[in-house]
C-alpha cells in the first residue's frame, strides 16, 4: 500500500515538473492568441531563451543573470514576430515558422562555435542553476504517514521556476479576466475595429500581449537549461513548444482548463517514461510511440469538434488595418 | 483599386525578379552577422559556399540532388498556397510516403524496375495524399486550422514512424531502426546511369530519375493552377472565399482536392531519398525537406519556374554547407538553417515591409504623377 502510494507521489511530482514549461509557454501564447496573433513561435522563443541562459549562466556563473539573458532573448523574439505582424501586416504563422526555424540553426551555430561541445553549453553548478528548494516544514513532516510524503515529495523540493509555473495560473487568470488590460486584450482579439473605435490602439495593446508571451515563453525556455537541466543541448525544446500550443487549444484558450490539458500531457509523458515496455492489465504492451502521440491526437480531436469544440478567438490570424 | 493601379504601373521585373534579389541579398547580410558573430570572414564564407556547391560536377550533382527533394515541398506548399492554405505537414506527408514506398520495395524484390517505378509513384502520391487528406478534410468539413492540425500530424507521424521502424520493420539482428535493404531491381536509376545508357557522359552522383520527374511535376502543377477549372477554383478561393462562394465554388471540394495534391507532391520527396539514394526506409529521413519546401515557395513566389530556381538555391545552400563546414569548422550546417529561417522571414513574413518602398523606387512617371 504504501509502496504504490510513493509511485503515486513520485509520478505526480514527475508530472508537475514535465508540466511546468508547458505551462509557462502555454500561458505565454494565450496572451498571444488572445490579443488575435497566432504564435507558432513559442518553440523558438523557448529554444533561444534556453540556449541564452545557459550560456550565460555559464559565463557568469549566476542563474539569475541567466534567467534574464533567456527572458531578454525571448522578448526580442516576440518584438520581431510583432513588427513583422503587427506593424507590417505579415503572415503570422509564416513569421511564427520562420523564428523557429532560425532558432534552431542559430542556437546550434553560436552554441558550437562558442563552447565548442557540439552545440552543448558547460555545465552548470552551483549557483548557475536553480536548484530544488525544501519548503519549510517538509523535514519535520517525513514522519507523518500519507500527509509527509505529499508534502515531502509532490509540493516541496521544486525549483524555483517550478512554483513561478503554479503561480502563474490564478495570476494569467486574474490579468486576462479581471484587469483593464485583460478586457483590452480580448476584445482585441475579438473585435480589433470595436477597439479601436473605442479609441484604444490595437496595435499597443498587441505589443503588450506578445511582450507578455515573451516573458512566460523565456521563463519556459529557461527552466529547460538552467533548472531542469545543467546546460544547453541542441534543438532542446524538442517540440515542447508546439505541445504548449496545442495544450492551448485543449485548453480552449482559457488559463484554467490550459493548465489541466498541460497536467494531462505531462502525464501521459511520465506514464510513458515509466512504462517503458511494462504490459498494462488487460491491454498488453502499448508501445510508447503511440502514447507519446496521444497529446497530438487528442488536440486534433477536440480541433474537428470530436471531443468538446475549440474555438479560437475571432480575430486571430488577421492583421489589423486601420481604415483611413 | 488604387493597388492594382500602382502595381501595374511598377516594371513588370521588379516584383519576380529583383524582390528576390533584395530578399536574399538582405537574408545573406543577416546571416553575415551571425558568421562575423562566431568569428569567421563572410565574405570568404560565401565563396566557400559558392565552390562547394556548383564548383564542380560533382558538386553541381548534390546539389541538384537537394534540389529535387526541394522542387517536391515547395510545390506541394505552393498548391496549398494559392488556395490560401498553409500546409507546414509537408514534413510528415514525405515521411509516410516513405513507408509506402519502402512496403511497396520490400515486397516487390525482383519485379522488373520499369513496373516498379510507376508503382512507386502511385503508391508515394497515395500515403502522401492520404496523410493530407485527415487534416484536408477536417479544415474542410469541421473547420479544424489546418496549420495546427498539420502541425499535430507531423508530430503522430514522426512517433508511428518511429514505432513502425523500433519495433516492426528494423532488420533483424540489427541494433540502428532501419529496415534491410531493397533488392536493386527496386531502386530508383541513377541519372548517371541513363544517361551513360543513352551514351552521355555525366558524372557520378545521387542524381537519379525524380529530379526528371520534379521537373515533370513542376509543369503538371503550373497547368493545374492556371490551365483547369479546378487551378481556377483553388486560385479565386485564395484570392476571396466570399467572391468564390458567390460564383458558385464549393469550398470544401477544393480544399480537400488541393492539399491532397500537396500531400501527393510531398510523398514525392520518398522516391528520391527512399528509393533513390538510401535504398532503405531510415529514421527521419526527410531531414527537414518538408520545412524547406516553405522557404522555396516563399522565395519562388509560388511559381512552377521559380520554385525550381529557389530549389536549386536552396540545394546549392545544402551542399555548400556541408563542404563550407570541412574549411570553417565553426560554421556547422546548421548555419543553413539559419539562412533558411532568415529567408523566410524576409520573403515571407516580411514582404509587405520591403515591396511597398521598392515598388515605390521603380513606379512608372505616368502613375507617379497621378498618385
Amino acid at each position: 500500500m504504501s509502496e504504490s502510494l510513493l509511485i503515486a507521489a513520485l509520478l505526480a511530482a514527475a508530472t508537475a515538473r514535465g508540466a511546468a514549461p508547458l505551462v509557462l509557454a502555454a500561458l505565454g501564447g494565450l496572451f498571444a492568441e488572445r490579443s488575435g496573433i497566432v504564435d507558432i513561435g513559442i518553440e523558438g522563443k523557448m529554444l533561444a531563451s534556453a540556449f541564452a541562459a545557459a550560456a550565460t549562466a555559464a559565463v557568469t556563473g549566476s542563474a539569475w543573470v541567466g534567467l534574464g539573458a533567456g527572458l531578454a532573448a525571448s522578448v526580442a523574439l516576440a518584438l520581431a514576430h510583432g513588427f513583422a505582424c503587427i506593424t507590417h501586416h505579415g503572415n503570422q504563422v509564416v513569421s511564427g515558422m520562420a523564428l523557429n526555424i532560425t532558432m534552431s540553426g542559430l542556437t546550434a551555430v553560436l552554441g558550437n562555435a562558442w563552447f565548442q561541445q557540439g552545440g552543448q553549453t558547460p555545465l552548470l553548478g552551483g549557483g548557475g542553476r536553480f536548484a530544488p528548494i525544501q519548503l519549510p516544514g517538509a523535514a519535520s513532516l517525513t514522519g507523518v504517514p500519507g500527509l509527509g510524503l505529499i508534502y515531502g515529495e509532490v509540493v516541496s523540493g521544486h525549483n524555483v521556476l517550478v512554483y513561478a509555473a503554479a503561480a502563474a495560473v490564478p495570476v494569467v487568470a486574474w490579468l486576462v479576466y479581471r484587469t483593464r488590460f485583460g478586457l483590452r486584450l480580448r476584445a482585441v482579439g475579438e473585435n480589433p475595429g470595436a477597439v479601436d473605435t473605442a479609441g484604444i490602439s490595437v496595435a499597443g495593446t498587441r505589443y503588450r500581449a506578445l511582450v507578455v508571451s515573451g516573458v512566460l515563453c523565456g521563463l519556459a525556455g529557461a527552466y529547460l537549461s538552467i533548472a531542469h537541466n545543467a546546460s544547453f543541448i541542441r534543438d532542446m525544446s524538442a517540440g515542447k513548444g508546439y505541445l504548449a500550443l496545442a495544450a492551448l487549444i485543449f485548453g480552449q484558450w482559457r488559463p484554467v482548463p490550459t493548465l489541466g490539458a498541460c497536467l494531462l500531457f505531462a502525464f501521459a509523458d511520465t506514464v510513458q517514461a515509466r512504462l517503458q515496455g511494462t504490459p498494462l492489465p488487460g491491454v498488453g504492451v502499448v508501445p510508447v510511440q503511440l502514447i507519446q502521440a496521444l497529446p497530438y491526437v487528442l488536440t486534433v480531436a477536440l480541433l474537428a469538434g470530436f471531443v468538446g469544440r475549440a474555438v479560437a478567438p475571432r480575430a486571430i490570424g488577421a492583421p489589423y488595418a486601420k481604415e483611413r | 483599386m488604387n493597388e492594382s493601379r500602382e502595381s501595374r504601373s511598377v516594371a513588370a521585373w521588379v516584383a519576380p525578379a529583383l524582390l528576390p534579389a533584395i530578399n536574399l541579398a538582405l537574408a545573406l547580410a543577416l546571416s553575415a552577422v551571425v558568421i562575423v558573430l562566431v568569428g569567421e570572414n563572410p565574405l570568404r564564407a560565401l565563396r566557400l559556399l559558392a565552390t562547394g556547391a556548383f564548383g564542380n560536377a560533382e558538386a553541381i550533382g548534390y546539389t541538384l540532388y537537394y534540389a529535387t527533394s526541394f522542387v517536391f515541398t515547395g510545390l506541394a506548399v505552393a498548391v496549398a498556397f494559392h488556395g490560401g492554405l498553409f500546409n507546414i505537414g509537408a514534413e510528415g506527408q514525405a515521411y509516410i510516403a516513405g513507408l509506402g514506398v519502402a512496403l511497396l520495395c520490400l515486397g516487390a524484390g525482383g519485379w522488373p524496375t520499369v513496373l516498379v517505378v510507376p508503382a512507386a509513384v502511385l503508391v508515394a502520391g497515395a500515403f502522401g495524399a492520404g496523410w493530407a487528406f485527415v487534416p484536408a478534410w477536417l479544415q474542410a468539413k469541421r473547420g479544424s486550422h489546418v496549420v495546427i492540425t498539420t502541425i499535430m500530424f507531423n508530430f503522430i507521424a514522426s512517433a508511428v514512424m518511429t514505432h513502425l521502424l523500433v519495433n516492426v520493420l528494423i532488420k533483424p539482428g540489427q541494433q540502428s531502426p532501419e529496415t534491410r535493404e531493397f533488392d536493386p531491381s527496386t531502386w530508383l536509376p541513377q541519372l548517371a546511369e541513363v544517361a551513360g545508357a543513352l551514351g552521355v557522359e555525366i558524372g557520378r552522383s545521387p542524381l537519379n530519375l525524380s529530379s526528371l520527374l520534379a521537373l515533370g511535376a513542376g509543369a503538371l502543377v503550373w497547368l493545374y493552377l492556371w490551365h483547369t477549372r479546378w487551378g481556377y477554383e483553388l486560385r479565386a478561393l485564395g484570392h476571396s472565399e466570399a467572391a468564390a462562394v458567390y460564383g458558385g465554388i464549393v469550398p470544401a471540394r477544393i480544399v480537400i482536392v488541393a492539399l491532397s495534391i500537396s500531400g501527393a507532391l510531398a510523398g514525392m520527396v520518398s522516391l528520391n531519398e527512399v528509393m533513390g539514394v538510401q535504398h532503405r526506409l531510415l529514421m527521419n529521413f526527410p531531414g527537414g525537406a518538408g520545412y524547406v519546401g516553405i522557404a522555396v515557395a516563399l522565395m519562388g513566389r509560388n511559381h512552377p519556374i521559380g520554385i525550381v530556381l529557389a530549389a536549386i538555391l536552396f540545394g546549392g545552400l545544402y551542399q555548400g554547407g556541408a563542404e563550407l563546414s570541412f574549411d570553417m569548422p565553426k560554421l556547422t550546417r546548421d548555419m543553413v538553417v539559419v539562412i533558411q529561417g532568415l529567408i523566410i522571414l524576409v520573403c515571407g513574413a516580411l514582404e509587405h515591409a520591403l515591396r511597398g518602398p521598392v515598388e515605390a523606387l521603380f513606379r512608372r512617371s505616368p502613375a507617379a504623377s497621378q498618385a
